[in-house]
């Protein structure tokens, strides 16, 4: 079990400054994401798309918003378990329960959500019947690409994910590429590369076609699609890969007994602080009069809230407010020579 | 104002009027009308706004960039009249606009 004083669910922009406010206040605090790396949105949407209302900064992209702040955060060494999704968030005592989907404990006065819209959850395929193959004939992820060999696998997508895997699955197993429109959206050499395989056989490409039923018993063994003209084709196939990217679930959030509505939840302005007493919200995820989705709102949020968890993580203590440009406390914390 | 029609998938009709230069998807979210996620808030960055757009209409809309037509390979159950209601600016011209709201949209 981890003992922390505050625990922030998502390492977003807004999550990743909370922590370095709530190291700056001398709180311990821990960071739970169920990506597989650190700066949400920002990494995940739109890691190359310039952002242009960050204060003092006249333009950057998400990965470099993303790199910053790590940056930022550096002197405090703070843990991030990233690929866990905090699933139960319960009371115990004063403290909060909280564990991952990973089965990791924490134990904390103060739950800190800037979870963004939710959490990343890969997009399936449309028919229900796909989900009785998923995880045994049907992935949206590759974890062991072993398995495909010398099977037949049917890849669905037009970005670089789909590409990658129809080239790299082409060496061992045979390939079908299938999507919705004749463009592609991955890399330029990785386009070619899948039309240089398909002239030589290496990979069957059927554009314009999507999805339209799955069949088999207990594992895939045909997959049925249809052309834009409704013409459709039924194929033989051990796997079915799909490739849409990811979407925003709120997930297990729904069900900690926070006052939700239309995927966001209430908060006060003081302390950002929700319905349930040490649970605060803060970044896109939270709504209060006036709410805008703007990155530098979740800055500012994050840091009245990291004040907050200091009455609950020290009761005993005062909190004071210090300027980081005259605090020798602080720059002891951050590391840095006092003049 | 001009006045934009919803189809929700329950098959309820909502016509709305919304302010020329706010998007589709805007006029949905600002109105309640189920159906749309628009879980990026119109950054083109998740395909949560998808609207299958009336025939008569498609071709009187602003062509697709490429970005919009990458996102909607995304889209749950894609056609030809797909588009994302947030890439999509009411204005005069609009007016009387029929979108259809697919059964979800993940």
């Amino acid at each position: 079990m981890i003992k922390t004083d505050a625990l922030i669910i998502g390492a977003g922009p807004t999550g990743l400054f909370t922590a370095h406010q709530l190291k700056l206040i001398g709180l311990d605090c821990e960071i739970v994401d169920n990506l597989d790396k650190i700066g949400g949105q920002c990494i995940e949407l739109y890691p190359d798309k310039p952002i242009y209302d960050i204060p003092a900064v006249p333009e950057c992209t998400g990965e470099e918003l993303t790199n910053n702040l790590i940056n930022q955060i550096k002197p405090f060494n703070i843990k991030t378990h990233l690929g866990e999704r905090v699933d139960e968030v319960k009371k115990d005592g004063e403290n909060w329960f909280v564990k991952t989907n990973l089965g990791k404990i924490f134990l904390t006065p103060n739950v800190i959500i800037a979870g963004g819209v939710g959490s990343f959850e890969p997009r399936k395929f449309p028919p229900k019947e796909c989900e009785k193959f998923e995880n045994k004939s049907i992935f949206y992820s590759v974890k062991d690409k072993t398995i495909f060999e010398g099977k037949t696998v049917s890849i669905f997508g037009g970005g670089d994910s789909a590409l990658d895997w129809a080239v790299e699955l082409s060496k061992n197993s045979k390939v079908n590429l299938i999507h919705r429109r004749d463009d592609f959206r991955g890399a330029q050499a990785t386009v070619d590369k899948v039309h240089e395989l398909a002239k030589l056989g290496k990979i069957n490409l059927y554009t314009k076609y999507q999805l339209t039923n799955v069949n088999g018993e207990d594992s895939l063994e045909s997959i049925e699609i249809k052309h834009d003209s409704k013409e459709t084709k039924t194929i033989k196939t051990d796997f079915a890969l799909g490739f849409f990217g990811l979407i925003m679930q709120l997930g297990p959030i729904a069900d900690w007994g926070l006052n939700i509505d239309k995927k966001t939840v209430a908060v006060d302005t003081e302390k950002f602080e929700t319905n349930q007493k040490g649970i605060y919200a803060v970044g896109d995820i939270c709504s209060y009069p006036g709410k805008l989705k703007l990155i530098l709102s979740g800055f500012h949020e994050g840091a009245l809230a990291a004040r907050a968890c200091f009455k609950l993580a020290r009761p005993n203590e005062k909190y004071r407010f210090e300027f980081t440009t005259s605090s020798k406390t602080i720059k002891d914390r951050l590391g840095v020579k006092s003049d | 104002m001009p006045k934009i029609t919803y189809n929700t998938h329950d098959n309820k009709t909502h016509t709305i009027e919304v302010q020329n230069g706010l998007t589709v998807m805007e006029g949905a979210v600002q109105n309640d009308i189920p159906g749309i996620d628009a879980d990026c808030g119109g950054g083109m960055a998740c395909a949560t706004c998808h609207v299958y757009v009336d025939d008569n209409w498609m071709q009187k809309l602003p062509q697709k960039d490429d970005g919009e037509e990458d996102m909607l390979d995304m889209a749950f159950e894609p056609k030809k009249n797909s588009r994302l209601s947030c890439q999509i600016i009411v204005s005069d011209e609009l007016d009387g606009l029929v979108v259809n709201i697919p059964s979800k949209q993940s």
